[in-house]
């Protein structure tokens, strides 16, 4: 059935594979190309964050302690080989913008969206290539401006990677608040441009060009979170654009969106000539609340790549069809749609009315409701099934085990009550690492390790892969897992020598264990680095189908070649998680297989 | 038949995955089941370009609900509306008028009439920018600069964005009219299409936006 899009389509690939390496792997419009730019991009990026949080968690547990040798590495932070209070603050706020956005949100989202989405839709490529292409092309200039301004003026921003206004407002409020945080807002304007090029193209291909047969019901759950993700962000990130301009404007030109009146910077007011305040009547509030209508989307943007991949992992290595697939749809659904209204839960400290702190609450702890559905599914899945233990597949268990830990502490930081008590504590820090940060790490390496083979067409290695795992799984939880003691003792987040309060001073053993925790965990991951490009040059080649399984990426080559299937497009018949069917005369059928001789549906 | 526990959890039919009877439909129905849409690459592109407007017009609903918010506030001063702005107005409509025109004409393959009507669209586009700096200097010449309060500053911002925005068009105008003296359409195509949407949403986006700072 030759469709004119398609046609078109492949014609234009036909005579549009580049042969200049500069066309091919630089400047390139080939979705896989793009994907793998992303990848690497964002892990490099996480090599980075990484390291960043290895020195807060050595100045965590040992404040006092002569680093001489850290100092030479970073003579900007340390004096006399003791670290410098403002470059702790920058530490954390460049950590966590870093790993939110320049990791979590690209690893995931760009990386395998561009990777998985035309391949699990059956399309040529993007709906728009050439888009998709700038959109890496403005990604990249975000990083190198955020990296950058560890190296200019002052140092990076330090106003914590919610930039709250004053401190984000005012340039001489401290060190990272002047060229730092100039930076700051550049590399996340240019992030936003990028992730927004990517999600129109995201959605736009997955609804208007899946192959013939593909409904949506019919899609994997990889594209569903893909779509969602997509959605979320192209509605959620333009209020943070708007937030940000209009901080620029604060900075730069004396307005006052959010700085309020008798603002008083190092024992001087800001006064205008005439003797009035420069800044009058704004509210630093106003920041905070568009500054989370963005970021309470944004953690199931990171999210639910995770839950996707996870979902289509866990039904591939239990040789079973995925259960409840509509209701994992409709839970995918719900926690998008949730995740607009309670935003507040962030800001439950900031004065507002218990009334509408109670909306917040109850529409934070519904969102236990479509998260529970989704872990019931997973372990009906797993549920008598023949698991087969390859490195994906526990990558992706590891995951419903984060899911479920981070979670439950996320149903109590829900409720107001408690969560007013526990704001701002390790408590805080440790749910959001092991659900958000945690799950949709161990989502993307277990995507990486199942979907290898069509980055590369080479399988990673298991054994290194299974000690990575093993390695990162204990020392997550070991690093993780006695936070929220720390947190509920009443260790505050973001302080640069826990150990000035007396009360605290019984902490430092466990924060050591934390620390050396860490730094294990932090280690472990060059095994991942040495396992990737390794594998990557060198790793056992790959069939087309090497974990038997059923999505259309899996009826190309191992490598699929630019425009992603040799011949015609596969035509669809069926859903993705055809595993194990009783009385089917095969372990698994691939949706591109047509009815089976005696197989029929009412 | 008593069921084991394992047995519940198991599908029993064995066929039974969600997305429609097994194969493809013909194309022509809905819901769940059948085909994929049959979409050309215009159709696709249109898609685009309506998804942009709607990340476009998130950012304006920020803007607006914190132009409530801050309106709250004890400081706030009503602002003079500059005169110029409803020549402005009157321009960027009519605008949007001669671009129908246009397109109306490309249609018919009145080609030098589209032209015309395009290139009056650019030149009708190219008078709303330079009567907003006028508009600016009117405001100044009050006195009333960026950072007066709260009111100027929203209507700087505010007009300047949409203003960035207007470049975009401008920037879209040029090529569509490059390709008009290029002939690069196609009879009966409706070339300038997309463009239309995109134009008529600034349009719309400046009536909006006049609403909000003067009538709202």
């Amino acid at each position: 059935m030759a469709h004119a899009a398609e046609a078109h389509a492949a014609e234009a690939h036909a005579h549009a594979a580049p042969t200049a390496f500069i066309w091919r792997y630089v400047f390139s419009k080939d979705h896989k190309v793009i994907a793998v730019q992303y990848y690497v991009t964002a892990m490099i990026m996480a090599l980075v964050a990484g390291i960043l949080a290895m020195l807060i968690r050595i100045q965590i547990a040992w404040p006092e302690k002569d680093f001489g040798w850290l100092g030479a590495i970073f003579p900007m932070g340390y004096s006399g080989g003791v670290m410098n209070p403002e470059f702790y603050a920058m530490l954390f706020t460049m950590h966590g913008t870093i790993m939110v956005f320049f990791v979590m949100s690209t690893a995931p989202v760009s990386g395998f969206g561009n990777l998985l989405i035309p391949l699990q839709v059956g399309a040529r490529d993007m709906a728009f290539p050439m888009l998709n292409g700038l959109s890496y092309w403005t990604f990249l200039p975000a990083c190198v401006v955020i990296m950058a301004s560890f190296f200019v003026g002052a140092g990076a921003a330090a106003g914590g990677w919610t930039s709250y206004p004053p401190l984000s407002a005012l340039k001489g409020a401290i060190p990272g608040s002047d060229m730092g945080q100039t930076l700051w807002i550049v590399g996340m304007v240019l992030f936003i441009a990028s992730f927004t090029m990517g999600g129109l193209n995201f959605v736009t291909t997955i609804v208007n060009m899946r192959a013939p047969g593909l409904s949506m019901m019919r899609l994997p759950l990889t594209m569903w979170a893909m779509l969602l993700v997509a959605i979320l962000g192209l509605l959620a990130f333009p209020a943070l654009t708007a937030a940000c301009l209009m901080l620029v404007f604060d900075r730069e030109f004396g307005t006052s969106f959010f700085l309020p009146t008798g603002i008083v910077l190092n024992n001087t007011p800001l006064l205008r000539p005439d003797g009035t305040f420069v800044h009058q009547g704004g509210s630093p509030l106003l920041w905070q609340h568009l500054f989370w209508f963005l970021g309470h989307p944004e953690v199931y943007i990171l999210m639910l790549p995770a839950l996707g991949i996870t979902s289509d992992i866990i039904a591939t290595f239990c040789r079973k069809a995925l259960f409840g697939y509509k209701a994992m749809v409709g839970a995918m659904l719900a926690i998008s749609g949730l995740s607009f209204v309670v935003w507040g839960h962030h800001m439950f400290v900031s004065g507002m009315s218990p009334y509408l702190g109670m909306a917040f609450a109850i529409g934070t702890i519904l969102i236990a409701v479509p998260s529970g559905v989704k872990v019931f599914n997973w372990l009906a899945t797993l549920w008598q099934s023949r698991i087969i233990y390859t490195t994906p597949m526990l990558w992706a268990m590891g995951v419903v085990s984060l899911f479920i830990s981070g979670g439950l502490s996320g149903v109590w930081l829900g409720q107001s009550a408690v969560d007013i008590q526990l704001h701002d504590t390790f408590f805080v820090v440790a749910h959001f690492h092991l659900i958000m940060a945690g799950a949709a790490l161990f989502g993307v390496f277990g995507g990486t390790a199942y979907w290898f083979p069509k980055m590369f067409g080479r399988l990673m290695n298991e054994p290194l892969g299974k000690l990575h795992f093993w390695l990162t799984f204990f020392t997550y939880y070991g690093t993780f897992f006695p936070m929220h003691y720390v947190g509920i003792t009443g260790q505050m987040r973001r302080l640069y020598d826990p150990y000035q309060y007396d009360w605290l001073k019984p902490l430092q053993g466990i924060n050591e264990f934390i620390t050396v925790s860490a730094i294990i965990l932090g280690a472990a991951q060059l095994l991942f680095f040495v396992n990737f490009f390794w594998s990557a040059f060198a790793g056992k080649r790959a069939t087309e189908n090497p974990w038997n399984s059923n999505g259309l990426e899996w009826t190309t080559p191992s490598a699929p070649p630019h425009g992603n299937w040799p011949g015609e497009i596969p035509t669809v018949y069926r859903w993705p998680y055809e595993y194990g069917t009783p009385n089917a005369p095969k372990d698994h059928v691939m949706q591109h297989e047509p009815p089976l001789p005696g197989e029929h549906r009412d | 038949m008593a069921m084991t526990p394992t047995e519940i959890l198991e599908r029993r039919d064995p066929i039974a995955g969600p997305g429609g009877p097994l194969g493809p439909r013909d194309g022509h129905q809905d819901g769940d089941g059948g085909d994929r849409p049959e979409r050309s690459p215009r159709e696709i592109a249109r898609f685009g370009v309506w998804l942009m407007l709607g990340t476009m017009s998130m950012m304006f609903i920020g803007f607006t609900s914190s132009y409530i918010v801050r309106r709250a506030a004890g400081d706030w001063r009503p602002l003079p509306l500059p005169s110029m702005l409803w020549v402005n107005t009157l321009a960027l409509l009519a605008s949007s008028v001669v671009l129908e025109l246009s397109r109306r004409a490309l249609k018919a393959w009145d080609l030098p009439g589209a032209q015309r009507w395009l290139g009056m669209t650019g030149i009708l586009g190219l008078m709303f920018a330079a009567g907003q700096f006028i508009a600016w200097r009117q405001l100044a010449a009050l006195g009333v600069f960026l950072s007066s309060h709260p009111h100027s500053s929203f209507f700087y911002m505010l007009t300047g964005v949409h203003l960035v925005h207007l470049a975009g068009g401008l920037a879209w105008f040029a090529a569509s009219y490059a390709k008009l003296r290029r002939m690069a359409y196609a009879p009966g195509e409706d070339g300038l299409g997309l463009f239309a949407i995109y134009w008529h949403f600034l349009g719309a986006l400046w009536a909006y936006l006049l609403l909000l700072l003067y009538v709202l």
